[in-house]
């Protein structure tokens, strides 16, 4: 059995704003077990990020976690105080960001970056300190780091500077990485030799690793676990395998189908997700992707429950309710069932 | 392929940008963003073109435009060469070639509502005089890129993204261009409004007759839309060829390791990356390595 690393529960993050109280989190409930890779995929808006930085406790006014609880190897982070967060933020679970180009400070060599985190949080001499950013330069697979320890930000790359990142986040051996789109800012062949970096470590060590992002690709190649995000709620959940191969939920079916296939002489025509993403300012009640969907009905202006599909697979979709399933096998036109066969 | 269905036709043209000047003024140092590149796109068809950041698509895209003055080459348009005439003789290449861009944020003037944005391109080639009919058009206009006559009076921050793009796309189209320039114009849209988005520029190019130079980084899309690709390298065409043609049997080693980075959504999949080193000594010509396939390697 593997160790349960990381839990959340019904967590409701909300933004001030002037317009009202946006509702970027609506009970997101998630989990993450010791050496798994969990994608969390969804649009912009989807609270994908917003969810990641609550576990990270970087949540700051006019954001506010309304309720949730959010437990971490034993402890519940909700209730922390800023200084025992220190201990946690940084040392235990570490973040890397979309944008290399700006996370650097431009007048700092990426030496004083690198020492400066593993002084402050491992509390090592300065000559050590160097020892040790050497080596993890060379472990994120940059070459010649001695050399490349006394140049500035604006000598790097952005594939070497998230390299960098990584480095960073890794320089206090944390159980948990949280990436949030580390490789959208990046062209595909660097993109690829992070997501490559970022497998490999975690086959090295005992790294547990949630990956934000918006691109399928990247989930089916990196993930063992995927959770994907609409309206600030999880509409479904479940290993790789299940979710592109026998999803469940209508959003990811759309979502898979939008994706244009790799096959040659036939153009066929891509099939869209009608619509926009609601506005969580004042969201629908009931299902959030009701308006969007080809399946709605009267039921979906209720909020479905998680249904249970299988083994850690989980759809909040009513067509997986048993009632509803008799309902429209009954019918003598169900009108689901042409966009069910889609692929 | 019939030289007389040529609408585009791009020779040698090279565009260099000086970053750096002694005090005489003379160029030190040049950045040579489009170093030699040569193409040919027909009537109707959707020529995509891809390489990374820093390759020169965008530069070709802004020359075809005559947003930039050429360093050397030409560029025919319909037989005529543009790269000497003058602004005013430029003007009606300027209503038959528009273009689309990334980010449909600063695209749009903030300060103008939908029927301004959209007439504003008509007012400058005098197209629909008379106001009463050119709002009938601009409405029509919108009806065709999925948008609805209520929404004229309403300025872009009204609007999501995908909604912006649609509005960048029948600005473009209200002068009834025959070649649009699209620059990556999906590349800042979510997934689910991407697809939208592409078949609506694919049903435009086929009601308007369309030619479009789509210049993108996501490779799987340019595949779906493109009719011919060209893959860009360090200012240099490396391979150009019929897009199933390029990803079944790519023969450039760069191309081949372009491909074997694009995240396969599925999980099963198996793919052996394929790395490369550029060689020295720059890109030789491209040479034709099967009929309509163009390579440029030994």
């Amino acid at each position: 059995m593997t160790r349960r690393l990381l839990t959340v529960e019904d967590l409701n993050v909300s933004f001030e704003t002037r317009d009202g109280e946006n509702q970027a989190v609506r009970g997101v409930s998630l989990h993450i077990d010791q050496g798994e890779t969990l994608g969390i995929v969804g649009e912009s808006g989807s609270g994908k990020s917003v969810t990641a930085k609550s576990i990270m406790g970087l949540i700051a006014p006019p954001g506010r976690m309304k309720s949730g609880r959010i437990e971490f190897a034993g402890t519940d982070l909700a209730g922390l105080e800023e200084k025992d967060w220190r201990r946690i933020r940084g040392n235990r679970i570490a973040m890397v960001f979309q944008d290399p180009m700006t996370s650097l400070n431009p007048v700092k060599t990426i030496g004083d970056h690198l020492t400066e985190v593993i002084r402050r949080h491992r509390g090592l001499g300065k000559a050590e300190a160097r020892q040790e950013a050497v080596r993890l330069l060379r472990e994120v697979g940059i070459t010649e780091p001695e050399r490349r320890l006394r140049q500035y930000p604006h000598e790097f790359s952005g594939g070497m500077r998230q390299r960098v990142m990584i480095a960073m986040a890794l320089s206090c051996q944390p159980e948990l990485l949280i990436a949030d789109e580390p490789t959208t800012a990046l062209d595909v062949t660097i993109q690829a030799q992070i997501l490559d970096l970022l497998k490999q470590l975690k086959d090295q060590s005992n790294l547990s690793v949630v990956l934000i992002t918006h691109d399928l690709g990247v989930v089916a190649q990196v993930c063992s676990r995927v959770a994907v995000m609409y309206g600030g709620m999880v509409m479904e959940e479940g290993t790789v395998e299940e979710i592109f191969y026998r999803p469940k939920h209508p959003y990811t079916q759309g979502l898979l189908r939008s994706v244009p296939q790799r096959k040659s002489g036939y153009r066929e025509r891509l099939v869209p997700i009608e619509g926009s993403p609601p506005d969580l300012i004042d969201p629908p009640a009931g299902c959030p992707f009701r308006e969007r969907c080809p399946h709605a009905m009267a039921k979906c202006a209720q909020l479905p429950p998680r249904f249970e599909i299988g083994p850690g697979h989980r759809a909040m979709c009513w067509l997986n309710d048993e009632s509803v399933k008799e309902e429209l096998a009954a019918r003598p036109e169900p009108q689901g069932g042409a966009a069910n066969e889609g692929r | 392929m019939k030289e007389d269905n040529v609408l585009v036709d791009v020779r040698g043209l090279k565009k260099h940008f000086v970053k750096g000047r002694d005090i005489w003024g003379r160029g030190t140092e040049v950045l040579k963003a489009v170093d030699g590149v040569s193409f040919q796109i027909h009537k109707g068809e959707t020529f995509g073109l891809v390489g990374e950041s820093g390759s020169g698509k965008s530069t070709v895209g802004r020359c075809l435009l005559r947003l930039y003055d050429y360093t050397d080459g030409a560029v025919l348009f319909d037989g005529q060469d543009m790269s000497a005439l003058g602004e005013k003789k430029l003007k009606p290449f300027r209503r038959r070639i528009q273009s689309i861009f990334q980010d449909p944020y600063s695209s749009l003037n903030p300060g103008m509502n939908v029927l301004e944005l959209i007439g504003e391109p008509m007012n400058i080639h005098g197209l629909y005089p008379q106001a009463e009919e050119r709002k009938e058009a601009i409405a029509s206009l919108l009806q065709k890129v999925g948008l609805k006559r209520e929404h004229l009076y309403r300025y872009p921050h009204e609007f999501s993204g995908g909604q912006r793009q649609r509005i960048s796309i029948a600005r473009a189209l209200s002068v009834r261009p025959e070649f649009v320039v699209c620059d990556e114009p999906i590349s800042a849209l979510d997934v689910s409004v991407q697809a939208q988005v592409v078949n609506m520029l694919e049903d435009l190019q086929q009601e308007f007759g369309l030619t479009y130079l789509f210049i993108a980084h996501d490779l799987s899309m340019v595949r779906h839309i493109s009719d011919r690709i060209g893959v860009m390298y360090h200012g240099r065409l490396v391979e150009v060829a019929d897009s199933d043609e390029l990803y079944e049997n790519p023969l450039h080693p760069y191309t081949k390791a372009l491909l074997s980075s694009i995240p396969v959504p599925d999980p099963h999949a198996v793919v052996e990356r394929i790395e490369w080193q550029p060689e020295e000594g720059g890109v030789p010509e491209l040479k034709e390595a099967s009929p309509g396939h163009f390579v440029a390697f030994e």
